[in-house]
């Protein structure tokens, strides 16, 4: 009986409002525009990433001496470098190097930094604060003059740059992680979960993972940029990866020479660069806001 | 009905207690107070002095007492999640922290609902694997079963079975104490313990989850332990009252005895100024409570209280019986008028 009374006047029927997973799955791309016009450029990049050997009309470490530094034309779109190459064809090959660079590296960043930043976030104590200080320390240098240190150390070439950009992030990501470690370890819902005599591994396992893992793939998304930055920086600096590979930077480097005269050798895989760049951010932005139940309201 | 599902028989209060405290003492070492910037000197926070406590299997016990007055510490006393620094908290005549070591039997039969419901539920999980999460802890019924039984425990709590679905982000105070509710009663638990568990919420909402905890209560036969500082609440759900003040449990008894005619002068104080039931309590006293760094000697209630004598301030009283069913601390109780 008396359970039908609390039926009867339970407070606001759930069912009423739509839920709210279906409902951004459906409106998501209509509600963000310029997300779903950098998700589609992104999209394209990889497509050309993969694909690069069919869509790119030339080889791109084909050289052709008669047609040096050409202006764009209907044969060489986005006209040829210095040494007869295909630009647009060097810049769809270059979207390769790019995103394997960026997404490997960040992988290795987001793996150690989780390592580093759980044990961290966990230990406490001395181990915690000898952790930190070693962060602090790595911290304390811009990623890129880290990422150059680790290339003197490694050698060039693309699998060197990986390492170095890779080891060059472990900081940053180590230091979101424990944050967020630090954050949910002293959550009501943990002591909960150990009110019901979980073990400490499974509620590690159960509750304090997936709350880090989330914020760190959201940080994943967003940093593939600051890595690929990084490495066309490298590359730029002639110490990345080795010519004539068709690298961004090192492309954006080898026409700094003949800038007033042919600019389109730096412009293009600039712009290609920045283009990237852009979108990157702002689906790595769309997906943080849109996916994360903590920003998430109903209603 | 889910009701006879989940307990076997409605026991009757036996003499075996479920819990019980025997003086039992909680002291926080504490920064001394205006100590140097470099001194470690400590000074001792009696939280908890002198408790003594009984439950019984199947009653209701209402734990009332303005804030500060040790409340939650007693309830992480009874938990097992501190270890009392004197006296002897039992559970079953066993300790109780031998209890929550030994396995995971303990954290069966004592389920707890807290205050923060919100934040006692992981965001990133669905109710239904909120719910779930003791069933398969506790080995409680076969997977296969296990989404009937969310579903059963969701609609003993008033939630509609697609529920199990949503966030705790998704869903509104009242529903997310329910889900609380729920999560605590998946482990078929025997006791019950709820901090505040119906304060913050609009009146209307608060009578609904009251009647829901009634019903649990009887139709389960479970055992209540209920902290709140409303006397109304205390009154409408609880069998029995304990009524705490400065780290000691000053007047315990049958709620409606207690209440209608108060033995220990700050019970009768809190009564006075609850002239309203289900009203949060307003200052009950006029003087402050004195703290629990430097308790008052004699009677701890002694500063403020209307009816001190001089031996007042000379005997500390412990809580001691009054009749069959009640016990106060006080050396001059109040008579029934
Ligand atoms: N972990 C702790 N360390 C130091 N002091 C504490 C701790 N927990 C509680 N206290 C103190 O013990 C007293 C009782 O607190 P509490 O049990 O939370 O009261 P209530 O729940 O009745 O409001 C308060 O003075 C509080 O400051
Ligand atoms: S012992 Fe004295 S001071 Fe304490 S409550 Fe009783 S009458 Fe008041
Ligand atoms: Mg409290």
């Amino acid at each position: 009986m008396t359970v039908q009374i609390t039926k009867g006047v339970a407070d606001v029927p759930i069912a009423a409002t739509p839920s709210p997973a279906g409902k951004s799955r459906r409106s998501v791309f209509i509600r963000r525009p310029f997300f779903t016009a950098s998700l589609l450029i992104a999209a394209a990049y990889v497509l050309a990433a993969i694909f690069a050997p069919y869509v790119a009309p030339f080889d791109p470490v084909k050289q052709d001496f008669n047609v040096m530094m050409k202006a764009p034309s209907v044969v060489h779109w986005l006209g040829t470098d210095s040494y007869g190459q295909d630009i647009l064809s060097r810049v769809i090959f270059g979207a390769r190097y790019a995103l394997i660079i960026g997404i490997f590296s960040v992988m290795i960043g987001a793996v150690g930094g989780l390592i580093i930043g759980l044990a961290a976030g966990l230990s406490g104590g001395w181990a915690e604060w000898g952790l930190m200080r070693l962060i602090d320390a790595i911290l304390a240098l811009p990623s890129l003059i880290l990422a150059v240190a680790f290339i003197a150390i490694l050698g060039q070439g693309v699998d060197k740059v990986v390492i170095a950009v890779g080891l060059s992030m472990i900081g940053p990501f180590a230091r979101t992680v424990r944050s967020d470690v630090m954050q949910v370890r002293v959550q009501l819902f943990i002591e909960a979960a150990q009110l019901m005599s979980i073990s400490y591994l499974r509620v590690v396992l159960r509750h304090v993972l997936p709350n880090v893992i989330f914020p760190l793939a959201v940080q994943v998304t967003i940093r593939v940029s600051e890595a690929i930055l990084v490495s066309s920086s490298l590359s730029f600096l002639g110490i990345g990866v080795t010519p004539p590979t068709p690298d961004w930077g090192l492309m954006i480097a080898e026409g700094r020479d003949f800038v007033s005269f042919a600019p389109w050798m730096s412009a293009m895989p600039g712009f290609a660069l920045a283009l990237l760049l852009i979108a990157l951010s702002i689906v790595g932005d769309g997906v943080r806001e849109e996916f994360d139940p903590k920003l998430r309201r109903d209603s | 009905m889910i009701a006879q599902t989940l307990s076997e028989t409605k026991a009757p209060a036996s003499e075996q207690p479920i819990f019980e405290l025997i003086e039992v003492e909680q002291v926080f070492e504490v920064p001394k107070p205006g100590r140097s910037l470099f001194s470690r000197e400590t000074v001792g926070l009696r939280a908890l002095d002198g408790v003594r406590l009984t439950v019984r299997k199947g009653t209701s016990l209402a734990v009332v007492g303005e804030s500060g007055s040790g409340k939650s510490t007693l309830l992480r006393v009874l938990l097992g999640l501190d270890r009392p620094t004197g006296g002897r908290a039992l559970y079953h005549s066993k300790p109780i922290l031998e209890g929550r070591a030994s396995g995971i039997a303990f954290a069966r039969d004592v389920a707890m609902v807290y205050q923060d419901a919100r934040g006692s539920l992981d965001p990133r999980m669905t109710i239904g694997a909120l719910i779930a999460e003791p069933l398969r802890h506790f080995d409680i019924v076969p997977r296969q079963d296990e989404a009937a039984r969310v579903a059963q425990l969701l609609d003993r709590v008033g939630l509609p079975a697609d529920a199990a679905d949503r966030y705790p982000s998704g869903l509104s105070g009242g529903q997310v104490r329910r889900v609380a509710i729920a999560r605590a009663l998946a482990s078929e638990p025997s006791v019950l313990v709820a901090d505040e568990a119906v304060s913050g919420l609009d009146v209307s909402t608060q009578a609904q989850l009251l009647i829901l905890l009634q019903s649990l209560q009887r139709d389960m036969g479970l055992t209540l332990i209920f902290i709140t500082h409303d006397l109304g609440v205390a009154s409408f759900l609880c069998e029995e009252i304990a009524i705490m003040y400065l780290g000691r449990i000053v007047e315990t008894g049958p709620t409606d005895a207690v209440l209608g005619a108060p033995s220990h002068p700050y019970s009768a104080a809190l009564r006075a100024a609850a002239p309203q039931f289900f009203e949060p309590l307003s200052e009950p006293l006029p003087g402050e409570i004195p703290s629990p760094l430097n308790l008052p000697a004699g009677c701890r209630f002694s500063t403020r209280c209307p009816k001190a004598q001089d031996d007042c301030r000379l005997k500390d009283p412990q809580l001691g019986k009054l009749g069959p069913q009640r016990a106060v601390a006080c050396l001059h109780p109040l008579q029934p008028q």
